[in-house]
Formats: C-alpha cells, structure tokens, sequence
C-alpha cells in the first residue's frame, strides 16, 4: 500500500499557469485515495521515460455485457500495486450532458465507493467516464450504477453511446429534438450497444442544426444534422438595428454568403431563398434578426470516421430531409438496413463508411434500398469505366 | 441468486429530469441570443423568459472533488442545473441575472476560468494520454495545459477574426474530431512495431493480425518453429492498428514518439463547407513536462492567423483565401516532401493549374 505521496517535480510544472491544472485534480483524489495516488505515481514515471506505462485491456467487463468496460493495466505493478488493474467505466450520459447537482453527487458517492475518485467529463464520445476501477469492483460498481439509474455505453464493435448538442432545452436554432431523438435511439438499441456483433463500431450523433456542434459529420457512422426547407426568417428592423450597431451587412453577411443567394440595399436584406444552402452563416451572425424557417426536419448523412485504418472520412449526403418525429422509425429502418449489409459483409475493423467506399455507393444504395439521387455526390463520375450490370446480365440470359 | 436481481440494459436515464423549470418552460420555444460577455450568454425565449449561461472550462480530467464543489455551486446560484458541453466545459443554467457576477467570482477562486464563447479558443477536445491509454505516442492533458496556459487570453476574450478549435490526440485512433480541427495536435509513432515473437501465438490470433494492417507489411512467418509474423518495415506507415489489434506488436518508443501538428480543418457547415485539417509540422519531439516547442508553434499559428484572417473567416478558408505558399511563408514553417501525400488519392492534393501567386 502507497500510503505517502512521492515527488513529482515534473508533474509539479503543470500545476503552473491560468489554466485548470488536470494534475491538481488528480492530487485532490489522491489525499483520500491510493489508486490515484498511485495514479500519480506511474504518470509521473512517464514523464521520465517519455512513454505510457499502461498495457493492453485483455478481456474485462460485467456479466452480460461484451462493451462498456476497457481493460487497463499497470506495467509497472509492483512499483504502482494500487493501479496495477485501472479498468474504466463508459457510463451512459443523458442526453445533452444535463444534470441536478443531486445526481451529480450521486454519481460521485458511487464512483468513491467503487473506484480512484477521478472521472472524465466527458470521454471524446459523450459518456460519463470513471477512470480507475480494481477488477473486483467492476460488478459491484456496475450494480451501484444500475440502481441508481444509470447503464454502461459502448465499447467495442458495437453501437457506441449516442450523443447529442444542447438541442431545443437551450437553442433557438435545433431544427429536431435532439435531445429525445439520442434518447430514443439509444434505449432502442441497448441490445446493439451492449453485445459487440458488428464488424467494428456505430456511432450516432445528433446536431440541432448545420452548425454541427457535436461534429457529426466528421466522427458519426450516422449523422443526424438538424435542418429546415422553407425560407429563413426576417426580422427587417432587428436587421437594421444590427447594421445600425456596426454590423456591415453587405461584407460580413451577403458576400460571405456561399451561393450569393442574399442582397441588402441598406434597408432591406432580401434572400433568394431557392439558392440557399442552409449554412447558418447569416443567422449566425445575427441571431436575433434571421432564424432557420418553419418546415424542419434532418439531413441524414452515413460514413463518418477518423484515418484508421483506410484514411479519415466525412460523412455522405443519403437522405436531404428527412421529418424527425417520434418513433423516428426512418432512421431506425435505415440504421438497420446498414446494419444488415454491412453486418454480413463487412470486413473485421471495417468502418461502414471504408465498406461504401469499398463496395462503391451504387451498390450500396441498391442493397439498402435507396434510390441514387444527385445530392449525394459532389459530382457525377468523371471516369468512364462503367460497369452496365444490365448489359451484363442480358448477354447471360441469352 | 444475487445476480438474479441485477438490472440490466435499462439505458441512460431520461434528460428530463435534470431540465430546470425554465427549460421545461420554453423547450423548442427559444427566440434568440446574445453574449453580453465572454462565457456568458442569455438565450430569450418567445415568452420572454430569459435563462443566463455561464461556461467555464475545465480539464476535462476531473476528480470527485471538484464535480461536488461544482454541484455546490449550482445549488447556491442556479437552484442545482448545470451541464457539460461538446468541448469539456461546465455551464451553469442562471434565472437570477444577478448570480451572474458571485458565480464567476467563485469560479475565478476555485481556478477555473469563464469565457470560451464566441470569437474565443475554447477548451481543447482531448485524449487520455499517459494518464490511462496504452497506444499513446505522447501524454495528452500535459500538452494542452500548456498550450492553453498561453492562450488563456484567447478563451476569456473573444478577440479572433472566428471562433478557434484546437483538438489534440495522443495516436493516429483519433479519440476526438482532430481530423477536421482549425488547429490539431497529433501524436505520432515513427518506428515498426517491435515483435514479441515469444508471447505472440499466446496473445494474439495470426490472422486477424495479418489483415490489420492497412498496407499489407504484416506476414505470417514462423521463428524458432512457433507461428508467428514478419513486418515489411519499408511498408509500414506506424499507424499502430496491429498493436491495437496484437499487445505483442508494441508500437510505443520513448526515443522516436512526438507531435504533428495540422491546420484548417472544420465541421460547422457554416460558409464553406465541412474540411479536414492539413499537415504543416510533420514532427516535433516530445519535450516533457511542457513541450516548448509544440506550444510555441500553436502560438505562432494563432498569432499569424489573428493579424490576417478577415472577420468571420476560420483558419481552413483564410488559408484557403491567400493559398498555401503564403501560409508557409507568413509562418516560417519549412516545408518538406513529408507534406506532400502518398497515401490513397494522393494524386487529388497536387496543385494542377498555374493560378500561383508570384
């Protein structure tokens, strides 16, 4: 047992400086707790040998489950025996990120019974992170949590934890109910996000509107980006007031505009709202003059990763405008119309979006059942080496 | 049976309960907002119910400790609501104008500065590092301590041309929107993986190493009559996926591990649409405990950046606006032929037409 605290002058340097020191956290748990005292310890270690100290997880979890748990473990557990096994703990957030400061400290009181005292908030995902758990915790822990209302989220080839921005509780622009549409999704799909059985993960995320504040669009499998199709709305005299406090509607607003769809004569702005891409650009800038128009809905785009393995991807355009109201059935049909194709011929580690590249989007399209349509590709072919499937088949038949 | 009673699959618990009154009040019902301040804002719903917002940014990495504190402080300011952002910030939910100023007071005493709204740096979006990762080629929460102690100003004013994200990630894995920041911090390995040729066939299956690799540089062999794997290191780009995969292709080296650092990139579909971040400091190596060198060519970036942009322009579409040339230029930043890409697709990055600047 590691009962006194070592030095750690390199880790002292970071407890320098303005900004909120991660080391001061970890020294906060560590006057009342040996894991992250050790915690301390094996970091610091790091910072002499320039290298992590943390193996591979090997096969942990809780009964049931096949995700939800990552194994970690010391290579140095002599020297540092109180986190020799330091499994984390993927806790399912709400939607959102809200909380009472009653089930934050719920939260809290479980997370000092069971494990190191220290937490992320958040994990790059979403979840609710508890990092440092002993493997004979786990199950305890995973009990705490459950009768107090809380579920692990995802690891693994699996669903991964939905996530959503702040959504209609706090912002004028959420063109869905991003909030209850995580929500949904993620109680639908407990089996999906427990029991690893896809060919790697599947992540959604839910953005209120273009501004793509949980940046779906460039880490979700499934992108739900927040939109409208009828015409923004004006407020001609908070327009004015804007102008009239500085804002220079023409340059700042029309010009940068990326259809040029907008015209302001100094009195009126007027907006050819046919050519509006919906950037959130103009409204952006003033807020209390332009919102995004009635008729709201969803784009929904697939494919998102980051490099590993095949190179980093941005999600593609499958669906323009797509109502989202619950049960929200048509994104869970084509969810599990994904699911199905690339279930079965997906590749091991093989992201859904390398999967379209690799069978090619046509044939995508066609096995899920939708119909190709211009705005999902930024331009027709420009290769002329075609592959006339029904030329094909004809000369067969024949 | 004890296990007979365990519950399971019961889900997230529903964000309903957690929304203050004023919240519930005017859900969907929102008119618009300002930002009177850095890290505060007040939304005004159609009912002209108004709801103060202070955010303020964290490390992320928080113990106990201080999530009570911040649990006490939302129930002496804000009847107990509060929440986290996209970003690592905490945001706490105001009815009572007044509070505004105690709160940040507090806040400014516990050492957690208010601001990341707007035109600002906000918290940097990062991984777990030496902390808790086993694949990483340089800690995580050391670096953006101290970039971020050098641009705290830029979080508690709101004085860029556009709002700034830097995301930092310790391995090519990406736990974070990296790929598509204004300004991202990457760890890198640069040596093949080290085999374990003596423990490989007890903790790893053959051929699921083998189709790991993304160029094909992993090979079945045999070495002293046990199975196991050969490496073609001409062929091996270090991105790791056969360590994730194998713990007996150790990947991490204290000697060659350090930082990438890459521009431009977004994920708002504001004005242009979404980009990823492009290479400009191909390495930089680890300097612990606060890699001078990394944060001096952040500043540097952000610097150049803030004197030249247009208002409203993000870094990707000032780049983008003055052409590449002139960003290596008013950088100082060499280049070299590890920015120029052999990757797939590599031939879609070279410039094919004469519109240069001379």
């Amino acid at each position: 047992m590691s009962e006194k605290k070592r030095a750690t002058p390199l880790l002292d340097e970071l407890k320098k400086g303005p900004w909120p020191s991660f080391v001061r956290e970890i020294e906060k748990s560590a006057e009342t707790n040996a894991m992250a005292r050790d915690t301390l310890g094996q970091v610091e270690r790091s910072y002499e040998d320039k290298i992590s100290h943390w193996k591979h997880g090997g096969l942990v979890g809780v009964m049931g489950y096949g995700g939800g748990i990552i194994g970690r473990y010391s290579d140095l557990p002599e020297e540092y025996p109180e986190v020799a096994a330091f499994h984390t703990y993927r806790v399912n957030q709400p939607s959102g990120w809200f909380y009472t400061s009653d089930i934050l400290r719920t939260l809290c009181d479980i997370w000092e019974r069971h494990g190191s005292g220290l937490t992320n908030m958040h994990g790059s995902t979403g979840d609710i992170i508890f990092l440092g758990s002993k493997t004979e915790e786990l199950e305890p822990c995973f009990r705490d949590l459950t009768e107090h209302g809380f579920d692990l989220g995802g690891s693994g080839s699996d669903v991964r934890t939905p996530s959503a921005c702040v959504g209609p509780a706090r912002c004028e622009w959420a063109c869905y109910d991003t909030l209850d549409a995580c929500n949904d999704i993620t109680h639908t799909y407990q089996d999906e996000l427990h029991r690893p059985a896809f060919p790697y993960k599947f992540k959604f995320k839910f953005s209120g509107c273009p501004n793509d504040c949980v940046a779906s669009i460039a880490r979700s499998d499934m992108s739900v980006i927040g939109v409208w199709k009828d015409n923004i709305q004006i407020d001609q005299e908070k327009v004015r007031e804007y102008a009239a406090n500085g804002t220079d509607i023409e340059h700042e607003v029309c010009q940068m505009c990326p259809t040029q769809c907008m015209a302001w004569d100094g009195t009126k702005l007027t907006i050819d709202n046919a050519n509006c891409v919906k950037c959130m650009h103009c409204i952006n800038v003033m807020p209390k003059a332009l919102r995004p128009g009635k008729e709201r809905g969803a784009t929904i785009l697939i494919g998102a990763k980051a490099p590993i393995i095949g190179g980093a991807l941005l999600a593609t355009v499958f669906v323009p405008f797509l109502e989202m109201k619950p049960p929200y059935d048509d994104i869970k049909e084509l969810a599990e119309a994904i699911w199905d194709f690339w279930g079965e011929y997906g590749k091991n580690r093989e992201r859904v979006g390398e999967f379209i590249q690799r069978v090619g989007l046509g044939n995508f399209l066609e096995e899920i059942g939708l119909d190709p349509i211009p705005e999902m590709v930024a331009h027709p072919r420009t290769n002329p080496y075609i592959f006339f499937e029904d030329e094909l088949e004809e000369e067969e038949d024949a | 049976m004890a296990v007979a009673e365990r519950k399971t699959d019961i889900g997230p618990p529903d964000f309903h309960q957690f929304l203050a009154p004023i919240i519930k009040k005017n859900y969907g019902k929102w008119a618009y907002h300002e930002i009177p301040e850095p890290g505060v804002m007040v939304h005004v719903a159609e009912s002209g119910d108004k709801l103060y917002t202070v955010r303020a940014g964290t490390p992320r990495l928080l113990s106990i400790v201080t999530i009570r504190a911040f649990a006490d402080l939302a129930d002496t300011y804000c009847d107990g609501y509060l929440r986290w952002t996209s970003r690592h910030n905490v945001e706490f939910l105001l009815t009572k104008k007044e509070n505004i100023e105690p709160l940040k007071a507090d806040l400014h005493k516990m050492g957690f500065p208010v601001g990341g709204t707007g035109n600002s740096i906000s918290s940097i979006v990062h991984t777990q590092g030496w902390v808790h990762c086993h694949s990483s080629a340089t800690d995580a929460s050391g670096v953006v301590k101290s970039i971020m102690d050098e641009l705290y100003p830029h979080f508690v004013n709101m004085d860029l041309p556009a709002k700034l994200r830097i995301a930092f990630a310790c391995c090519l894995n990406m736990c974070g929107a990296v790929h598509c920041s204004d300004i991202s911090v990457l760890g890198l390995h640069r040596k093949p993986p080290r085999i374990d040729h003596e423990n490989l066939p007890k903790l790893c299956e053959i051929p699921t190493l083998v189709s790991s690799c993304p160029t094909g540089a992993i090979r079945p062999a045999t070495w002293e009559g046990d199975p196991s794997v050969e490496v073609d290191e001409s062929q091996c780009m270090f991105c790791g996926n056969c360590y994730t995969v194998c713990p007996a292709m150790q990947i991490n080296n204290a000697e060659t591990d350090g930082i990438s650092i890459w521009v431009g990139g977004k994920v708002s579909n504001a004005r242009h649409t979404p980009m990823f971040s492009k290479l400009v400091i191909p390495f930089i190596p680890n300097n612990p405990p606060r890699w001078p060198e990394v944060v001096e060519a952040v500043v540097n970036i952000v610097n150049v950046y803030a004197k030249h942009a247009r208002k409203h322009e993000r870094v990707g579409e000032w780049i983008e606006r003055i052409g590449w040339p002139q960003f290596f230029k008013l950088t100082g930043i060499p280049f070299t032929k590890y920015h120029i890409d052999d990757f797939k697709h590599a031939g879609e990055t070279y410039m094919r037409t004469t519109q240069l600047r001379h």
